[in-house]
């Protein structure tokens, strides 16, 4: 990828997950690494694959605390596909019990980082999966 | 077929995805760009355009919600450019306009597209117009463009639309007054939002003082709409003043007046832009400045002269050199 093409990272807290400020400033940090972030908060499968869609994104993270993340995740990973943007990474963070992780990881989900993930972490994860396409 | 002539005929037909590709590739000044808008470029000029511009957190992109769903309602489709400013270190941006669509695209015909400021090469007014003439062509019948008015963007918003709705809101009290003109003079619309705040009044009034006392005689007295978005009141008279601002540019040939003259200003810029892109591929690079620089530090010659010089003998090059060729 050319260098001067930025990573376009769709940003929303899955469902109705109001609490968690973290996605906030992992956005940030995603922009101050250089990325254009669109930041949706609190949205639903079927809008955040719209936005995907609408917005030509390279990426999607989503957050959650917990309770709806093993199907509303995956539901986000089978729309995109509806829609042909198997290419679109998701990502998740958030509160999300390790032995769920593999599940998310089967249905499709790119990586899954909980709260303590550090940030370089998170942002080289992104631009590697982008280069990968 | 081309893939690109592919994307671009899909695109034409409405699909969301190729528009959308089409607008990234012309955001980020893909080779393919001037190709994508010429072949856009005949498909276009069909759609309103409105700009929506004023203070951070006046409320724009919640009046832009409430809108949008009134056009939609009206059976119109909508392209909605919302564009945020840009990190000056990084380049990244956090684009957050889409927080407060909670239009449901499934029964709506939306398209919602978040900008940076900071992509726009050749200023504001270029890459929205670009991307909202890919809109146009797409088919939606109303684009509205959201950008934050501090400093030049709200000049631009008026180069790119039809009708400029400028929102303020009840804070905005004592700024209203040292108020650049330029906010003033671009206003079709003035919308005072969060009236369920104090204070909405006093504003109204004091930008009615101010258009009063303007001396520019104006065809269109900008109406004042008090509006609370986020409460959805006052929504239904400001979406028939912007229709009253609409029927006013359909007399006299107003809106083509307008829109002439946003085109001479866009080609003014195209060919300057383009002008000098040639000179400085072509004519002059650095290390020849540098060797004038010189010349003009030990005072052999001086700067204006040796610029004429310079321009004109690699003009005549040029010109040669593409007869010849
Ligand atoms: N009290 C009150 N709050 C409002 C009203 N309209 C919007 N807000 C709130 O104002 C805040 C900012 O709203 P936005 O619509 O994001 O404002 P904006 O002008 O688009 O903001 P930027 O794009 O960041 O410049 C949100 O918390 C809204 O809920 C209103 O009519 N009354
Ligand atoms: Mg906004």
């Amino acid at each position: 990828m050319v260098m001067d093409r930025k990573i376009r990272v769709i940003m929303a807290k899955l469902g109705l997950d109001i609490h968690w400020r973290g996605v906030y400033l992992v956005s940030q940090f995603l922009r101050d690494a250089g990325m254009e972030v669109i930041y949706l908060g609190n949205k639903f499968p079927e809008q955040i694959v719209e936005a995907a869609v609408e917005e030509d994104a390279d990426v999607v993270g989503l957050s959650t605390l917990g309770g709806n993340h093993l199907t509303l995740g995956p539901k986000v990973v089978e729309l995109l596909k509806e829609k042909g943007l198997e290419n679109v990474r998701v990502f998740m963070g958030g509160v999300i019990p390790p032995k769920h992780i593999p599940v998310l990881k089967e249905k499709g989900i790119y990586e899954v980082y909980g709260p303590d993930t550090p940030m370089e972490v998170i942002i080289n994860g992104i631009r590697e999966s982008v280069q990968v396409n | 077929m081309e893939e690109i002539d592919r994307l671009i005929e899909k695109s034409l037909e409405g699909e969301k995805l190729a528009t959308a590709r089409l607008i990234s590739m012309v955001e980020r000044g893909d080779e393919r760009a001037s190709y994508i808008l010429r072949k856009v470029y005949p498909h276009s000029g069909k759609a309103y355009y409105i700009g929506v511009t004023g203070p951070p957190g006046a409320g724009k992109s919640t009046l832009v919600d409430r809108l949008v769903k009134l056009f939609c309602v009206n059976d119109y489709s909508v392209g909605v450019i919302g564009v945020d400013p840009c990190s000056p270190f990084t380049g990244g941006a956090l684009l957050g306009d889409r927080v407060r669509m909670n239009i449901k695209h499934k029964e709506w015909d939306v398209f919602f597209r978040s900008m940076s400021a900071g992509r726009v090469m050749g200023g504001l007014a270029k890459t929205t117009k670009e991307a909202s003439r890919i809109l146009d062509a797409s088919g939606r019948k109303i684009i509205i463009i959201e950008t934050v008015g501090v400093g030049q963007s709200e000049l631009d918003i008026a180069q790119a639309t039809d009708t400029v709705l400028v929102v303020l809101v009840p804070e905005s009290g004592d700024s209203v007054q040292v108020m650049k003109a330029g906010l003033m003079e671009i206003a079709d619309v003035f919308v005072v939002n969060k009236a369920d705040r104090p204070g909405a009044e006093n504003i109204a009034l004091s930008i009615q003082g101010m258009l009063d006392r303007s001396l520019r005689k104006r065809e269109w007295k900008p109406p004042i709409f008090l509006t609370s978005a986020s409460l959805n009141k006052g929504l239904d008279q400001l979406y028939d003043g912007v229709w009253s601002h609409y029927r006013h540019l359909h007399h006299d040939c107003r809106l083509e007046t307008r829109r002439k003259a946003q085109l001479k200003n866009e080609l003014r810029q195209l060919i300057e832009a383009q002008f000098s892109e040639v000179i400085w591929r072509n004519i002059i690079n650095n290390s020849k400045l540098e060797e004038l620089v010189e010349d003009v530090w030990e005072q052999k010659i001086d700067p204006q002269t040796i610029a004429r010089k310079i321009v004109r003998e690699q003009l005549r090059d040029t010109f040669e050199n593409n007869t010849v060729g």
